[in-house]
């Protein structure tokens, strides 16, 4: 066990290496000039242009300035702003906490909606109410999310106005509970229905192929409670897969959380990077995409090594 | 005269592998360990033995399918693999279902040798292949349906016919009847045998199930873990058994053969095949063996060539004896020399 | 003689049929499409929207609208809002008096092109590379099977948005970058179809009569890969409509001032309020769009292996 988590870490330090060398030749890689132009944005006057080269080391060697590159890296240090001048890390604990608030709520309303939709179309299968879940579901996953956010906008304002749910910057809810919630209801929502949609369909599949077990009608024949069947043997076991999913859909889930930001004005991450793009803003954009790959790689060792632990085959694999 | 196709001292081991990178060995599988045949031209050969005994490793040997570990093969005088080997030699596959491409038109398949080895042209290929539907007993307008549309005898027999389409002169059949319900497996049992005779086709038939194998081989082998134990002509070896593991396997048959019951008591072996990963020092069979002595559990014992008629075992069956049940089996720890049955059992007539 | 007594077996053989070819899985799968009221709609819409992309300039003709042209006089209010749907802009116009209808047809071809050829390209590395990996296995199998994981666990718009960053927005780049991810999936699937078909016995077959790997790959292993390959085809379409129309919404897709629906939308942004035509029109033709792929897919699925789990459970 303690064999395979070690290995597990070490793949995954060897994919941010990957990630962080991609990084680095992509934005580094060329004449110091051309990397500064490209740094600098195409208006920038020569003496910015020498300035960027002079403290960035551009003209040093290409090995000199990978090395310093990722000992930065290793330090936390990812350097400072373009536009604002505030350091990277500064910038991103800004735009953290409406981003992680975003992410757990939704995580919760999806996974709360997806396996409720799944067990109830799998319980009753063909009826009105599985019927309905499934062409939810269709609609689900055809309509992008950031369709889902701007129809959500307009609802909200032209004619549901009286709700007070409103787009806008985060505002923590230790300060204002109820614009909190104003503010994050939407998001969470909109962020949780295209992959409620997806839960659905896992849980319902899984959930059909685990009431179709033998064990299952065991426990029907020695005469359990339906109830108890359908929830204490069923659900529990289908919801195998649907966790493992999950852990896979994290990195999906960054995904989404950029478009929703954008949709919704919530100064997050995604909004963070989406504007430093805008902007020509490099150091912001390398900084959160190295961040976002190391939650990445980390949340998939986690899900690894969880599931490990629940099903020891996949140690062998 | 030189035998048709000759096996000798043929080993096939798979190694076990574990890893994700160095992919270091961690053990072996002994699927075939050591087997040494011939068959000569006109006749068939039938193998016999337990699911797992390495029979169809042998048949993948003998087709070219695998690479031997070690040992030779010579088919026609000239090792395996060579130019027309693959013309001459085909093989019949245990499952009817799995064997044919769901995928192709039957006709298709059955040409397929014919375009691999670029014989005749088209207009040629499909008279060879409607011929050879009409040879094995199928609708030759029917080359264009598709396998599922068939019952599994007759996707047996359009296995057959493929096998026949490069003219072969040995045909490896590999377990070719045991997916079939009883009632169809006579016949193709029979269809095989026509064929056989109408063109000089040598088999090397291969099945668990002794009756089948009986009913179409000339000689039969009998194999157990990875080795040959007892080789014979048919009659002689149902009739004769020599090793103790041909007469367990001839007691168990006889429960459904009348011929056999008749003279012949139920022989319950213990235990457990060995695993071949690790196979038991010496003889193979010992800790199963009714007969089992400290010999056996040290000194392996040899097939001797030569003479048509010979087992692998120190210790061979007599006719009459008795290897009754409560007889059969020394405990499994008494693999240790001495600790077995020290006389050997010679249950009077 | 027993040849005869042979083919007097008494198993079931089918009756004699006037029409001998039988009917192939593929026309058994068409027929069961063509049964299924829900795909054949769809596929009808789908041909209604290709057909009115390739339409567009004549639609552009016929209005005399361009879709870049602006109508400041026409297209706006006194007030400087734009118009909403009439006999001159037949869905009104956008906030700066372009015309909308004929942006949308625009729109269609962009979805359309980026949504098929970067499945296109997908599917045909996707065959090959998981073919490839799957039947000859090995070290190279490792190796694809572990990055394609990796790949599949980033988000395309964290991709997006580091190549756009450092490369700039460009339509072949979103092509390329939705057709690496589409391609992950693919080659994920060919290879897991692969592996499981090269231990079929009718492989060992093909190899027992001297037939050659890529021959074999070709004729053996290819016709039972169309299957999943046409089912998951059908399906990354409508995801890569999405994606392209999500990277032109957040402006990294194709350059803004271009008739895309994800930048339609995105310019709709302050002013859907007043003109919520601007909002609705091209999000319900990206949905219709994006349904029916979704629909004719799961329609493909079903008509090809009648017992997968159906996303439509009855008719």
């Amino acid at each position: 066990m303690t064999r395979f988590i070690i290995r597990r870490v070490l793949f995954g330090v060897i994919v941010l290496w990957l990630v962080a060398t991609t990084v680095f030749l992509l934005f580094f890689a060329g004449p110091a000039d051309n990397v500064a132009r490209r740094l600098a944005g195409p208006r920038a006057p020569m003496e910015v242009i020498e300035q960027i080269k002079d403290t960035l080391g551009l003209n040093r060697s290409m090995w000199e300035q990978y090395a310093s590159f990722l000992g930065n890296l290793l330090h936390g240090d990812l350097g400072i702003s373009f536009i604002s001048q505030t350091p990277v890390t500064t910038l991103i604990m800004q735009s953290l906490p409406g981003t992680l608030w975003l992410v757990a709520g939704a995580a919760v309303l999806w996974m709360a909606a997806g396996i409720t939709g799944g067990v109830i179309s799998a319980v009753r299968p063909r009826s009105v109410l599985d019927r309905t879940t499934t062409v939810l579901v269709l609609a689900g996953i055809s309509l992008p999310t950031f369709v889902l956010g701007m129809l959500m906008v307009y609802l909200a304002l032209s004619v549901f106005p009286w709700t007070g749910l409103q787009p806008g910057p985060y505002i923590s809810p230790l300060l204002d509970l109820k614009g909190f919630l104003q503010v994050m209801i939407m998001p969470w929502v909109c962020l949780a229905v295209v992959q409620a949609a997806v839960y659905v369909r896992l849980t319902r599949g899984s959930m059909l192929d685990t009431l179709g077990e033998d064990y299952i009608r065991t426990a029907r024949a020695k005469g359990a409670p339906e109830r108890r069947v359908t929830y204490r043997h069923g659900l529990r076991a289908a919801l195998t897969p649907v966790v493992t999913q999950f852990g896979v859909d994290i990195g999906t889930l960054l995904g989404g959380v950029v478009v929703t930001e954008s949709v919704f004005g919530l100064q997050g991450l995604g909004q963070l990077m989406i504007r430093s793009v805008r902007y020509g803003d490099l150091p912001v954009i390398i900084g959160a995409a190295i961040l976002a790959s190391a939650f990445i790689v980390v949340a998939n060792i986690v899900v690894d090594v969880a599931y490990s632990f629940l099903d020891p085959r996949v140690r062998l694999a | 005269m030189t035998p048709l196709l000759n096996v000798s001292d043929v080993r096939k081991y798979f190694p076990i592998r574990k890893g994700v990178f160095l992919r270091r060995e961690v053990g072996r599988v002994h699927a075939v360990d050591g087997v040494s045949l011939q068959v000569r031209a006109g006749e068939t050969l039938g193998i016999v033995g337990e699911s797992g005994c390495g029979k169809s490793t042998l048949a993948r040997c003998v087709t070219g399918l695998y690479p031997v570990t070690s040992g030779s093969i010579e088919f026609d005088g000239a090792p395996i693999g060579g130019k027309g080997f693959r013309r001459d030699v085909q093989m019949i596959f245990q499952d009817p279902y799995g064997s044919l491409n769901p995928r192709r038109r039957v006709g298709s398949i059955i040409a397929d040798p014919l375009v691999i080895h670029r014989i005749g042209n088209a207009a040629e290929r499909r008279r060879r292949v409607q011929e050879l539907m009409e040879l094995v007993g199928l609708n030759p307008e029917h080359f264009n349906r598709f396998p599922a549309e068939f019952s599994g005898g007759q996707r047996q027999r359009i296995g057959i016919a493929r096998a026949l389409a490069s003219r072969p002169r040995l045909v490896v059949c590999d377990e070719p009847v045991s997916a079939l319900d009883v009632s169809i497996q006579a016949q193709v049992i029979n269809l095989l045998k026509d064929l056989q005779a109408e063109l000089g086709l040598t088999y090397v038939f291969i099945a668990h199930d002794l009756s089948v194998v009986r009913y179409v081989s000339d000689r039969v082998a009998v194999m157990y873990l990875g080795r040959i134990v007892e080789i014979a002509p048919g009659e002689d070896l149902y009739k004769t058994p020599r090793h103790p593991y041909t007469n367990a396997l001839l007691s168990a048959a006889s429960v459904a053969d009348p011929d056999l019951s008749a003279r012949r008591e139920r022989i319950v072996l213990t235990g457990d095949v060995p695993s071949p990963i690790t196979p038991p020092s010496g003889c193979r069979f010992h800790p199963r063996c009714p007969k089992a002595q400290a010999r056996c559990v040290r000194e392996d014992p040899l097939l001797l060539p030569g003479g048509d008629h010979s087992a692998a075992c120190h210790f061979p069956v007599v006719p009459g004896e008795r290897l009754g049940a409560e007889h059969a089996g020394i405990p499994q720890e008494s693999t240790e020399p001495g600790l077995g049955r020290t006389e050997p059992d010679r249950g009077g007539e | 003689m027993s040849l005869t007594d042979a083919s007097a077996e008494a198993e079931h053989v089918p009756e004699e049929a006037p029409a001998v070819r039988g009917k192939g899985p593929w026309r058994l799968a068409w027929e069961r499409l063509a049964r299924d009221r829900a795909a054949m709609v769809s596929l009808g819409v789908i041909a209604v929207i290709v057909l009115l992309a390739l339409l567009a300039p004549v639609f552009a003709a016929i209005t005399g609208h361009d879709p870049q042209a602006q109508f400041p006089e026409t297209g706006l209010t006194p007030e400087g809002l734009p118009v909403g749907p009439g006999s001159d802009f037949w869905l009104g116009a956008d906030s700066l008096g372009r015309d909308l209808f004929i942006r949308i047809l625009y729109g269609a071809r962009i979805s359309l092109l980026v949504g098929l050829l970067s499945t296109l390209l997908a599917t045909v590395f996707g065959i090959v590379a998981g073919m490839v990996a799957g039947f000859y296995g090995g070290w190279v199998d490792g190796v694809l099977a572990r990055v394609l994981d990796v790949v599949l666990s980033f988000p395309y718009l964290l991709v997006a948005i580091v190549l756009v960053a450092a490369l700039g927005a460009s339509v072949p780049l979103m092509i390329f970058v939705i057709a690496f991810f589409s391609f992950a999936a693919m080659a994920r699937v060919v290879r897991g179809q692969t592996i499981a078909y090269k231990e079929r016995e009718f492989i060992e077959a093909a190899r027992s009569m001297g037939a050659g790997k890529v021959r074999t790959m070709f004729v053996d292993v290819v016709p039972n890969l169309i299957a999943p390959v046409t089912v998951l085809a059908t399906l990354l379409i409508p995801t890569s409509i999405v994606f392209e129309a999500t990277l032109s919404f957040l402006g990294l897709g194709v350059d803004p001032r271009t008739a895309s629906w994800g930048a339609i939308l995105a310019d709709s942004v302050d002013f859907y309020r007043v003109a919520p035509g601007l909002l609705v029109f091209p999000a319900l033709m990206l949905l219709l769009t994006t349904l029916s792929f979704n629909l004719l897919g799961d329609g493909i699925r079903d008509a090809l292996d009648p017992r997968s789990d159906r996303l439509l459970p009855g008719k």
